[in-house]
C-alpha cells in the first residue's frame, strides 16, 4: 500500500469514529425538532417538544437537581481531592504508596457494583436514601479522578518553588495559594470537569441512593423511557448536550486538560 | 546582617551520616564557601541553616539566637536555588516583590525597592518579563534580586552558578561578588567547583563525609592544606611519600627532600620545574615525561615517577624545549614542599 492510500484509510477511519460518536446525537437533536411523536418522516420542524418540556415540571426539577448536585459534587471533590493530592505530594505519610495504589481500582470497578456496595454500606451505617447520600456517593466516585489528574500535574512541579516561597517569608497557606495552586490549576480544572461529568452522568449510584420521586435527570430519563418514550426527552437531552459541549470545549481550550502550559 | 554559627550539627539519612558534629562560624558580612565532593553534606548543612532540614543534634544560631524553633519563613533568610526556582506564573518584578508582599510592605515602597534591586542586578528594564523569556544568567540575577530585596540576615546560595556555561559562570562570579560587597550581607555559598570557591570566598570550609575537614581563608588553606584530601580537593597536588630522616624525607628512589618533616609531602603542579639538564636545585629527581598537553596560555606535563603519575603546570613556552617524551629532571624549591599529616 502506498503512503497516500494509508493516509486516506486513516482519514476514513477517523471519519467513521466521528460518525459513530456524533451521528446518534445529531439524529436525536434533529428528532427533538420533529413534530412527529413517533420519529416519523418526513421531517416537519416544530418546537412543540421544547414547549412541552418547558411545562414539564418533573423533568425540569430533575434537571435542576442534577445540575446543582453536580456543582456541589464538583466543589467538594475538587477541593478535597486537590488537598489530598498536595498532602500526598508534600508528606511521606505511612502507607502512602498503598493509599495511592488504592485510588485506581474504584475507577475500574463497575459502577453497578460500587453502587450496590454503597447502598448496603450506607444502609448499614444509617445514612438514609436521599440527596445527601447521592452527593456523598458521587463525591466518593469522583475523588479518585481528581486526585489522579491533580497528582499527574503535581509531578511536573519543582519542589524548590515551595521552598523558595517559604525562604521568602511565606506561610504554608500562602505558599499553597500563591505558588502551588497556580501551577496545578490546569489539573484542578480538568479534575473538576471529570468530577462534574461523573456526577452529572451518574445513573447507577443515583438510582440506588435517591428517593423515588426525588431523582436526578438520568434516573428520570431511564424511568420515563420504561414508561414510554416521548420526544421531550430528546429535547432535554439536546439542551444538556449543547450546554455540556460548550462548557467542555471552553475548558479544553483553557486548561489543555492538564497538559503543558 | 548577622553572624551565623552551627554547633555540633548532626543529621543522618538512614545509616548515612550527612552531617557529623559540624561546628563552624560564618562571620558577619563575610562570603563563606562550603566546598566538598557530592555527598559530603555541604547542601545538607546549608539546608539545615535555612530550616529545611531538621538536625538530630546540635543547633543553628543566627545572630546569637538559636533558631531550632523558628520555621523557615521566619528565619529572615534569602536563598538562591540551583534551579533558581523562579515562580513561572509571575513576572520578574512580581517574583522580586513576593517577599515584600508577604511582609505587607506598602505598595509604593515595594515598587521602589523592587526597582532599586533590579537596578542593582542590572535588570532594570526586565521587570515585566516572565522568567521563561530570560537567559540563564538573567534568571540567576532575578533569583539573586528576589533573595536580597527583603534585606535578609543571611544569604544562602546553593550551587547558584552550576547551571551556567563556563564563560557566563566567570562573569556571574564577578557579579555575585560585586552584589554581595554592595549589600554587605553574610553569605554562605555551596559549590563543588573549587576554583569558584577560591575566587568568591573570604573563607572556605571543606567537608568530607559529613565532617568539616578544614576551614580558613582560601589562600591559607591552599598553601597549607594539612592533609592529602584537602591538598588534592583544593587545587591539584603531587604527593610524595617516603621515610623520615634527620635531614628530611627519603623517597623510594633515594632522593632526599631536604627540610621535609612529614612522611608525606605535596608539591603543587605550578611549583614543579622540568629541565633536560641536571638543575642546581637541592631537591631534584629523575622522571619520565609521558605527555605534553597544550591548553592555550598554559601547558600541562604528565610525568611518570616510580610508578606514580605527576603533573607539572606552567606557561606553555616554558615547556617548548622539551621533547614529546623522555627522561627529564624535576625540581622544586624547599619552600614549596607542603607538609601533610597522616
Amino acid at each position: 500500500m502506498t503512503h497516500r492510500t494509508l493516509a486516506r484509510l486513516g482519514r476514513a477511519y477517523l471519519g467513521l469514529i466521528l460518525v459513530f460518536l456524533y451521528a446518534p446525537i445529531l439524529v436525536m437533536a434533529a428528532m427533538s425538532f420533529n413534530a412527529s411523536a413517533f420519529y416519523q418522516l418526513p421531517f416537519s420542524f416544530s418546537t412543540e417538544w421544547y414547549q412541552k418540556l418547558w411545562h414539564n415540571r418533573e423533568i425540569l426539577a430533575a434537571a435542576w437537581r442534577s445540575v446543582w448536585i453536580a456543582c456541589v459534587v464538583t466543589v467538594l471533590a475538587t477541593a478535597t481531592g486537590t488537598a489530598a493530592s498536595i498532602a500526598l505530594y508534600r508528606h511521606d505519610i505511612p502507607g502512602k504508596r498503598l493509599l495511592q495504589a488504592l485510588l485506581f481500582p474504584p475507577i475500574a470497578i463497575p459502577w453497578l457494583i460500587t453502587g450496590t456496595a454503597m447502598l448496603i454500606f450506607f444502609f448499614g451505617i444509617g445514612i438514609d436514601r436521599g440527596t445527601p447520600a447521592v452527593i456523598l456517593g458521587h463525591v466518593a466516585l469522583a475523588l479518585p479522578y481528581v486526585i489522579v489528574v491533580v497528582t499527574a500535574r503535581l509531578a511536573t512541579f519543582d519542589p524548590a518553588l515551595e521552598e523558595a516561597a517559604r525562604s521568602l517569608g511565606a506561610r504554608p497557606w500562602t505558599v499553597t495559594m500563591r505558588v502551588t495552586v497556580p501551577w496545578i490549576l490546569p489539573g484542578i480544572v480538568a479534575g473538576g470537569l471529570f468530577a462534574f461529568a461523573v456526577s452529572f452522568d451518574q445513573f447507577v449510584v443515583s438510582y440506588f441512593l435517591s428517593e423515588p420521586g426525588d431523582t436526578t435527570l438520568p434516573v428520570l430519563i431511564y424511568t420515563s423511557i420504561r414508561k414510554g418514550f416521548t420526544p421531550e426527552i430528546n429535547a432535554v437531552s439536546t439542551v444538556i448536550i449543547a450546554v455540556s459541549m460548550g462548557v467542555m470545549l471552553l475548558a479544553a481550550r483553557y486548561s489543555k486538560f492538564g497538559g503543558d502550559r | 546582617m548577622a553572624e551565623v554559627r552551627v554547633e555540633g550539627l548532626t543529621k543522618t539519612y538512614g545509616t548515612a551520616r550527612a552531617l557529623d558534629a559540624v561546628t563552624l562560624a560564618f562571620p558577619d558580612g563575610g562570603f563563606f564557601g562550603l566546598l566538598g565532593p557530592s555527598g559530603s553534606g555541604k547542601t545538607t548543612l546549608l539546608r539545615a541553616i535555612a530550616g529545611f532540614v531538621e538536625p538530630e543534634a546540635g543547633r543553628v544560631l543566627i545572630g546569637d539566637a538559636p533558631v531550632e524553633n523558628v520555621p523557615v519563613e521566619a528565619r529572615e533568610i534569602g536563598m538562591v536555588f540551583q534551579s533558581y526556582a523562579l515562580f513561572p506564573n509571575m513576572t520578574v518584578a512580581q517574583n522580586v516583590a513576593f517577599g515584600l508582599e508577604v511582609r505587607k510592605v506598602p505598595a509604593a515602597e515595594r515598587a521602589r525597592r523592587v526597582a532599586e534591586v533590579l537596578e542593582l542586578v542590572r535588570l532594570g528594564p526586565y521587570g515585566a518579563r516572565k522568567p521563561h523569556e530570560l537567559s540563564g544568567g538573567q534568571r540567576q540575577r532575578v533569583a539573586m534580586a528576589r533573595a536580597i530585596v527583603t534585606r535578609p540576615r543571611v544569604l544562602l546560595l546553593d550551587e547558584p552558578l552550576s547551571a551556567l556555561d563556563k564563560a557566563l559562570r566567570v562573569e556571574m562570579q564577578i557579579e555575585l561578588k560585586r552584589i554581595q560587597r554592595e549589600v554587605g550581607i553574610t553569605t554562605i555559598f555551596v559549590t563543588h567547583d573549587q576554583e569558584e570557591a577560591l575566587t568568591l570566598s573570604d573563607r572556605i570550609g571543606i567537608l568530607r563525609d559529613g565532617r568539616l575537614v578544614r576551614e580558613g581563608p582560601p589562600r591559607a588553606v591552599y598553601d597549607d592544606p594539612r592533609d592529602a584530601f584537602t591538598a588534592r580537593f583544593l587545587g591539584e597536588a603531587n604527593l610524595f611519600s617516603g621515610v623520615l630522616e634527620p635531614g628530611g624525607l627519603r623517597l623510594g628512589d633515594g632522593v632526599l627532600v631536604a627540610g621535609a618533616r612529614t612522611a608525606t609531602v605535596a608539591v603543587r603542579p605550578e611549583n614543579l620545574r622540568i629541565s633536560l639538564t641536571e638543575p642546581p636545585a637541592p631537591i631534584r629527581l629523575r622522571a619520565r615525561l609521558r605527555q605534553r598537553i597544550f591548553a592555550g596560555a598554559m601547558g600541562t606535563c604528565v610525568l611518570d615517577w616510580q610508578g606514580e603519575t605527576l603533573k607539572a603546570v606552567g606557561r606553555d613556552r616554558d615547556f617548548a624545549d622539551l621533547p614529546a617524551e623522555g627522561e627529564v629532571w624535576l625540581s622544586w624549591d624547599a619552600a614549596d614542599t607542603i607538609p601533610l599529616e597522616g
